[in-house]
């Protein structure tokens, strides 16, 4: 008989594959669009055709006379809500459009297809107002928002930064620019919702069911305990379904109304105007510095745009609160209400495009001063967090350098930009810092021991396709101290408890924790000579007040980016030849999908650089390019050879030592590689994205 | 429910005598374009006439060395036929730089031809557009027009053709086989699409009813030193923002023969006659060939955002006739 050590943790840190891939690959898991409901009806959205103005009357009389239509409900005749804190959730309360796109009907009917015929058969017309919905930041009506997203402060101010500016040896003075960019997951949002015994039964794609739950309380008025969500499998989010949208509060009214199941599905067209995006940025940056490359000044204002509807501002200039030391500190953010669908979270929102600006103009000191760029980054590094006075958790950002820099063969560049051509291109290697905070918040959980001899562990978690379902039960064998194959998991279902949603890096360490602390106990029991009764033992464990307890220390994940590019000024094409990231996360669940994960955000990342950009009409306020053919992201052809790797960062502040990667490895991607292309070229980039009419013309 | 008539061809008489006088009926290819058109609103036939598995599959030699290509070829069929490559690379080269493997799987020659323009005002039915709904005005262009037409284009609609094809077919004189209720005629490609002027919404020559069968590329011996390069925003599953086939031989440093057409510049694949004019005897070298790309050049009338594309064009036309000039075989 052999005996099993006290501490075998042997599950955490194995590359396995996904614990439910053989059900996706076999079309056998089910997305929320695909489940069977007897009676199932379908609604289908009425999108306002014009930016700003009222609905004068709906004429839904030759919609209801279709074959198979159930109901049409509008404005007028729609269940009341209550506000949930979320204003594009109040669908179809009152006469007014704020943005075009928005909901100002929904039919039902006992197809799809009729119900998209009856939709368009509804005839809207309206009081038409001016709108306003082109960005600048030089709009009259830019303000200064009370906090950006999700509550953190506008603006920081260390030191006298004009001073600093004033007396620095070389200063960098630059705007940046980021257009729209839409998250595009290839599931698109559905939902179907029906009252089953007395609850409120919905089958939602988000990445968050417990949210929904509670958002759709509020919304309804009724207890939490009567509303049930699933989202069992996500097929993607990027932030875009990080909390309701209005299709599940759709699907939930009709169901309510018709007193069936109604299934609501978005379009791809409609995902463009009612499920979030990432704002469009300007952002002026003013680096200072002394002639051997130390920063002396920093200086970040990030313009944004929101929606009359709810405001959202994105918190852009927190990138340098964490990165730099520099002697004087600034950063602040101003924002514009248009009458535009409403900017929510996108991949990294803030650290995304505000590592474009800041590592692009970091790019551009190292030129000026003439020092390398990976070194003038570590010239720069701060022995605590700059805007905060914080101490690190950990902080590996030059050990992340030192080995990206040797696996991509930094050493030796040639500085000089434009010189180095193979046939008709140009090429050119650049570099960029990352990093993404590591939070925390709490989450409940509970582990079950089986009369069987499994574990079953319940958490509100979602996985929108990154592996969080395997690297939770990783986490959860570890914890129990037996093998993979006795623990199952189960995730997105309301009814499991409060839990963090999949979002903001966020997850693995939040469920971790809270599984962890539920494992832990149930453990405790069972060694402690507990016995198993038929209907199993629970432990359950909400990490509030651990969470709470926790010490306030900066801690973030960190990463170094590389770039090769070529450029064909003739053409204006770009074309990224290889990366290499190499990043500090924390412990590293599973290598298999974290690798995954990070190669995802480094290709988000290209795609930022060289394609992605909504093109909003000013004179109807649309997205034009509001499909798949038109929204450019990178293909396959497009993505060269990746390398990613971790360097060793220990870091035990919670129990799973992780820090989070869905986010990082799309910061400070496109910094680098729009820097590889002035390494090629010798023109900046400083307007994304770097399309080839603006390398003709550069 | 938008419902619509199937019908399925199995001859060329079958396939006009089912489609008949019905101006509302549409011959259906691959689908990979008219059925998203269906999908989007902007086509609403009352019946398809299926024509995808008529017997006009075959590649064929022809004896002056050119080639017939059927009209339900498969584009990848086209790409992969050993005569076009050998004989016509350039047209070889620019299917393989449209769509996508699937997509090219079941598009059809005659449909590729047929295709609609991709400018997002077209494919939106909310949008006012004077080719979808003739005199409902042209958005693009004070809107989204950055790959929009420098060339040829109208006050009524500056839309670009999206073929890749078809630019390698125009420049090396392809003429279209079409069946019409009269009988068999050949249109040049050149002649085979419509100038824009004030009806943008009639694109071809076509008379109601006709089929395309066919298409001939004439032996010409330039065409096996042929050559199509694309410019796309992304470097695969994109339409081009400029594109051009061209071949040139020249004999004792002058310029004998010469073709050029250019791609995502006008409602239609465009044969740069001017350029050609230009070239034609005149000394090899990058002088002439900046001549003739600004000769091209000159009637561009470029707007807010697709001025990019004059020195885009110009570029491949010197790049292109460049290469062409050094490659060995000439």
């Amino acid at each position: 008989m052999t005996t099993m050590p006290a501490s075998v943790p042997t599950a955490v840190g194995e590359a396995l594959t996904r614990i439910e891939g053989r059900l996706k690959v076999t079309g056998q898991a089910r997305y929320a669009a695909e489940f069977p409901a007897p009676g199932l009806a379908y609604g289908w959205i009425v999108p306002a055709r014009i930016a700003r103005g009222r609905v004068r009357a709906i004429d839904i009389d030759a919609a209801l006379a279709l074959p198979g239509v159930l109901a049409v409900l509008h404005h007028g005749n729609a269940p009341r809500l209550t506000d949930a804190g979320d204003a594009t959730l109040l669908v179809l309360q009152d006469d007014a459009v704020p943005h075009w796109g928005w909901p100002v009907a929904l039919v039902v009917a006992t197809t799809s297809e009729q119900a998209r015929a009856a939709a368009e058969r509804i005839h809207v017309t309206y009081d038409e107002e001016p709108h306003d919905v082109v960005f600048s930041a030089e709009h009259a009506g830019t303000y200064i928002p009370d906090h950006v997203n999700p509550a953190q402060e506008t603006s920081t101010v260390l030191g006298d930064v004009d001073a600093a500016l004033a007396a620095a040896d070389v200063v960098v003075d630059a705007t940046y620019s980021t257009p729209n960019e839409h998250n595009s997951p290839m599931e698109p949002h559905s939902a179907t919702a029906r009252w089953a015994d007395g609850r409120l039964e919905v089958i939602d794609s988000n990445q968050g069911a417990f949210a929904v739950r509670q958002s759709l309380a509020t919304l309804f008025s009724l207890d939490p305990s009567a509303v049930h969500v699933r989202s069992e499998h996500v097929g993607g989010g990027f932030g875009a379904k990080g909390t309701a949208r209005p299709h599940v509060v759709l699907a939930a009214m009709a169901a309510t109304v018709l007193q069936r199941p109604v299934r609501v599905t978005l379009t791809r067209q409609q995902m463009f105007s009612l499920v979030g995006y990432r704002t469009p940025t300007v952002q002026r940056v003013r680096v200072g510095a002394d002639a051997s490359g130390r920063l002396t000044a920093l200086d970040h204002l990030a313009y944004s745009q929101t929606s009359r509807v709810l405001e959202f501002t994105e918190q852009t200039a927190i990138y340098a609160r964490v990165m730099y030391a520099a002697g004087a500190l600034r950063t602040d953010h101003r924002v514009v209400a248009l009458d535009v669908p409403t900017p929510r979270w996108m991949r990294a929102p803030g650290e995304a495009p505000g590592s474009f600006a800041v590592e692009s103009a970091l790019d551009e000191l190292a030129e000026q001063c003439g020092i390398d760029p990976v070194e003038l980054r570590a010239r720069n590094e701060p022995d605590v967090e700059p805007a905060t006075g914080r101490p690190f958790s950990s902080r590996n950002l030059r050990t992340c350098f030192t080995e990206g820099a040797r696996r991509f063969g930094w050493a030796g560049r040639d500085a000089r930009p434009g010189v180095r051509r193979d046939g008709r291109w140009l090429l050119g290697t650049g570099t960029a810092a990352a990093t993404y905070p590591a939070r925390v918040t709490p989450s409940t959980a509970t582990a079950t021991a089986e009369a069987d001899g499994l574990f079953t562990i319940r958490i509100t978690a979602s996985d929108i396709g990154t592996g969080a379902r395997t690297a939770l039960t990783q986490i959860a064998a570890d914890a129990l101290r037996v093998p993979l194959e006795r623990v199952r998991v189960l995730i997105g279902d309301s009814d499991f408890g409060q839990a963090q949603l999949a979002g903001g890096s966020l997850g693995t360490g939040s469920w971790g924790f809270a599984i962890t602390e539920a494992c832990r106990a149930l453990r405790t029991e069972l060694d402690g000579g507990a016995t198993v009764p038929p209907d199993g033992l629970t432990a359950r464990a909400d990490t509030a007040e651990r969470v709470q307890a926790l010490p306030a220390l900066s801690r973030h994940s960190y990463g170094a980016q590389f770039a090769e590019v070529a450029v064909d000024l003739s053409s204006g094409e770009v074309r990224v030849r290889r990366m290499v990231g190499i990043f500090a996360v924390g412990r590293v669940v599973n290598p298999l999908t974290a690798r995954s994960q990070l190669v995802g955000g480094m290709t988000m990342g290209l795609s930022m650089a060289l394609h992605e950009e909504a093109i909003l009409d000013p004179v109807f306020g649309d997205v034009v390019n509001h499909d798949l053919a038109g929204y450019h992201v990178a293909t396959n052809a497009d993505v060269p050879p990746i390398e990613v790797d971790w360097v060793d960062d220990a870091d035990d502040v919670i129990p799973t030592g992780t820090k989070g990667l869905g986010e990082i490895g799309i910061v400070g991607a496109a910094a680098a590689i729009a820097n590889a292309v002035w390494h090629a070229t010798g023109a900046r980039h400083r307007d994304l994205p770097i399309r080839p009419d603006r390398v003709l013309f550069s | 429910m938008r419902e619509f008539g199937y019908d399925r061809a199995t001859d060329v008489a079958g396939a006009i005598a089912l489609l008949g006088a019905d101006p509302h009926a549409h011959y259906l290819g691959g689908g990979t374009n008219l059925v998203d058109l269906m999908k989007l609103g902007v086509e609403a036939p009352t019946r398809l006439v299926d024509v995808s598995r008529l017997p006009l599959a075959g590649i064929e030699v022809l004896p002056d060395g050119g080639l017939r290509i059927g009209s339900t070829a498969s584009n990848s069929d086209i790409a992969a036929h050993p005569d076009v490559r050998r004989r016509f690379p350039a047209v070889a080269q620019a299917v393989l730089a449209g769509a996508s493997g699937q997509l090219r799987n079941v598009a059809t020659a005659g449909g590729n031809l047929l295709q609609r323009t991709r400018c997002p005002y077209f494919t939106d039915v909310t949008k006012p557009c004077n080719k979808r709904v003739p005199g409902t005005g042209c958005p693009a262009r004070d809107g989204e027009h950055h790959n929009h037409a420098i060339l040829g284009a109208s006050v009524q609609c500056i839309a670009t053709h999206p073929s890749d094809f078809a630019v390698g077919l125009v420049a090396l004189d392809a003429r279209v086989t079409v069946q019409e209720s009269d009988g068999p005629r050949e249109i040049p490609l050149e002649e085979f699409y419509r100038p824009v002027g004030s009806t943008p919404e009639r694109e071809t020559v076509l008379g109601p009813g006709a089929l395309i069968t066919g298409i001939v590329l004439p032996g010409l011996p330039i065409a096996a030193r042929s050559r199509y390069r694309k410019v796309r925003e992304r470097a695969s599953y994109a339409f081009a923002i400029g594109s051009i086939a061209a071949a040139l031989h020249v004999t004792d440093g002058t310029v004998t023969e010469v073709r050029i057409a250019l791609g995502a510049v006008a409602s239609r694949p465009w044969r740069a006659r001017a350029a050609e004019r230009v070239l034609l005897g005149a000394p090899v070298g990058a002088d002439a060939f900046a001549d003739a790309a600004d000769a091209e050049l000159a009637a561009a009338q470029p707007l807010r955002d697709n001025a990019y594309k004059v020195p885009l064009m110009r570029n491949l036309i010197v790049t292109m006739l460049s290469e062409l000039a050094e490659a060995p075989g000439r």
